[in-house]
């Protein structure tokens, strides 16, 4: 019987089988920030023991960092603490060190493909959920802790048990103002929250495979708000143009040798997953979320569900939680709702293609007068190619500031941060109860509907003002 | 590691489904170097009001709930990868949480700090809040050995799942890393015969 993508990236990884127990599956790329890392090598010294293979991990800070006058010193003192232990940690244990005001620092899930450090077959971890980005590129990518952070610091490998595999399939063509984050927000709104757990995901089908490498990492990138572990799509030329020529990328003769290796990483036609869902492209409208979990979410067109829709008995007093916590009615459509915050941002939606969607939409429009809006490239090169195509003027001109690159606002930990109460549109990928801030309320949706309620003020259908 | 091989206690119900990571520790409690002290801040928006004042209908403020279990409603522990809310549970002292389903990352993590997550069926879930809501009292016995969770005094009792390395690890408060360590040489032999390396090498 034939066998998954996932499978046959796992099975090439797996150094040793436990009976009984997980596989100690070998990692081939590291990423580390300031958050999840500072437990782990104070474990690794107290084991007295260095980094297995150095030159396999790569640090940045991103998290707890300033999105404005980064040339300065943090003032935060937490915070600088933080970052300034990465770097301490980073110079002593000799790991590669993209920090603050360094042109490849960036969002770490960022970072990882735009420096062709993420390519096609590899294992590739980080002491963060999101890592599943990375899976865009037909690689095995997933969020740890901080003790497996350890484990890998001191082995190169991982105890994990092998999950089980999904298939999940969209097909056909997307509508104009339905974006690659739409998709996603919708399959999680189908299967919810936890609708993934267990499970690796493949996606495949024609809407998936018709998108950019970008497009494709924000639907990866989301993954995990379904629970599942990771996801993965197949690598094809998409995949080899984006790869091609990036620093860390293969190059010349060795490129094509990894060409015709990646050319072989596909789900063969009688593999077998656990579990096949399929979607149909036409039936996705922009979406937005209303509650304080990802999968809770509807079409921008649509209406906040009643008790009664909600299936199971147990999930009504989580419903019933999320919209008092909102301030959102049972039934009512979020169209017209007056909005104070816009957040353009996160390792979902901060690539160049995102910025230049956004650009493009406000162009020679302004901005609403109650609108704060955040626009946060993901990384260094991201801002520095935005200057570069005149993106900043543009968003300069409609009333918008470029921030420099960070988690920002995505996560409620840095000095960004949305006010109690108040409503955000946010381009991140999670809404759970101050996640932006204490009190803070999250509607999430993609970077072109963020961008029609910036100018609007309000909960915007895009497809309208196109 | 802490062993861990069985423990009987009262519990403190928290019946609230897809509780995730960014309740049980919100970020900005994350900028600490260490592992210590996470406990404080455990659910510290449902626990605490702005001004810092306990909020008294939050179960944690309850004098009445004590004990060395949690039992969270479905999806427990979702969200983002952060070790902080396996640390934050344990350090406040709870040595087992129970649900009837949880969220992958969270429970490697909870079975690295010696926290044990036992998944139940949601009609025994129901059934222990059904019961603590009638009586306070009620005491759950957890046993590692037999795998077995029983609503203490009662016949209600269930077996739960954990893979035998992770069994035996907790048992005997081994971690990964010294058995992986142990590995090295396997570890290696790998890495010479790794398709992956040799093309980027
Ligand atoms: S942008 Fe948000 S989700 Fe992404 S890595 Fe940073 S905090 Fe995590």
């Amino acid at each position: 019987m034939g066998k998954t993508l996932f499978e046959k990236v796992w099975n090439a990884h797996v150094v040793t089988q436990i009976p009984g127990g997980p596989d100690v599956l070998y990692i081939d790329k590291h990423l580390i920030h300031e958050v999840t890392s500072p437990q782990a090598f104070t474990g690794l010294e107290k084991r007295g023991l260095g980094l297995f293979r150095t030159q396999n991990t790569v640090a940045t800070a991103d998290h707890n960092v300033p999105t404005k006058n980064q040339h300065l010193p943090i003032a935060e003192p937490l915070s600088k603490y933080q970052v300034d232990r990465l770097t301490e940690n980073c110079n002593k244990f000799g790991v590669t060190l993209y920090g603050l005001n360094h042109p490849f620092q960036g969002v770490v899930h960022v970072i990882g493909p735009e420096l062709g450090i993420t390519l096609p077959g590899m294992t590739m971890v980080c002491g963060d959920s999101h890592t599943s980005t990375h899976g865009a590129f037909g690689s095995i990518a997933f969020g740890i802790g901080t003790s497996e952070v350890e484990q890998v610091f001191a082995t190169q490998c991982l105890m994990q048990s092998k999950p089980k595999t999904m298939k999940i399939e969209v097909n056909g063509k997307l509508a104009k103002g339905v974006l690659s984050k739409d998709i996603i927000l919708y399959i999680i709104s189908k299967i919810s929250a936890a609708g993934g757990t267990g499970y690796f995901v493949e996606y495949c089908g024609s809407a998936i495979t018709s998108l950019s490498m970008e497009a494709r990492m924000t639907i990866c990138n989301m993954s995990i708000e379904m629970g599942a572990r990771g996801g993965i799509i197949a690598p094809d030329q998409t995949t080899f143009d984006y790869i091609k020529g990036r620093e860390f990328a293969p190059k010349g003769k060795q490129f094509d040798e990894a060409v015709e290796y990646w050319n072989d990483l596909y789900s063969d036609h009688d593999a077998k997953f656990d579990a096949v869902l399929s979607y149909d492209a036409a039936d996705i409208e922009p979406m937005i979320t209303y509650g304080t979990n990802p999968g809770m979410g509807i079409k921008i067109s649509g209406h906040v569900p009643v008790e009664a829709d909600i299936k199971e008995e147990s999930n009504k007093v989580s419903f019933k939680k999320s919209l008092e916590y909102m301030g959102l009615q049972q039934g009512q459509s979020l169209l017209d709702k007056p909005v104070n915050y816009v957040f353009i941002g996160s390792c979902t939606n901060s690539r160049i293609e995102d910025l230049r969607l956004v650009a493009s939409f406000v162009k020679g429009k302004q901005k609403a007068a109650n609108i704060h809006a955040l626009i946060v490239p993901g990384s260094k090169q991201v801002q520095a190619q935005a200057k570069r195509e005149g993106l900043d003027t543009i968003l300069a001109d409609a009333g918008f500031e470029l921030r420099e690159p960070g988690c920002s606002a995505c996560l409620g930990m840095n000095e960004d941060k949305v006010p109690k109460g108040e409503y955000c549109v946010s381009t991140s990928n999670r809404n759970f109860e101050g996640r932006q801030g204490p009190g803070a309320r999250t509607f999430l949706v993609s970077p072109l509907t963020a961008a029609a309620v910036a100018i609007s003020g309000k909960v915007s259908d895009v497809r309208a003002m196109m | 590691m802490e062993k861990f091989i069985s423990i009987q206690s009262t519990i403190v119900p928290l019946s609230i489904e897809d509780i995730d990571t960014d309740q049980i520790i919100p970020a900005r409690f994350l900028k600490a170097t260490s592992r210590e002290g996470f406990g404080d801040n455990l659910f510290r928006d449902w626990r605490y009001d702005e001004n810092n004042q306990a909020k008294k209908d939050f179960i944690l403020n309850n004098a009445d709930f004590q004990g060395k279990i949690l039992v969270a409603g479905k999806n427990f522990g979702c969200g983002s990868s952060r070790e902080h809310a396996a640390w934050a549970i344990h350090d406040y002292g709870f040595k087992v949480v129970v649900s009837s389903f949880f969220a992958d990352i969270f429970k490697n993590n909870a079975l690295n700090n010696g926290l044990l997550p036992v998944q139940v069926s949601q009609s025994f879930l129901n059934k222990i809040f059904e019961m603590v809501a009638a009586n306070k009292n009620i005491e759950l016995s957890v046993s590692l050995v037999d795998q077995s969770i029983t609503i203490a005094g009662t016949t209600f009792s269930e077996n739960f799942d954990i893979n035998d390395y992770k069994k035996t690890c907790l048992i005997n408060g081994y971690d990964d890393i010294d058995y992986l360590l142990s590995l090295k040489d396997k570890i290696e032999q790998y890495e010479k015969g790794s398709k992956y390396l040799s093309l980027v090498k």
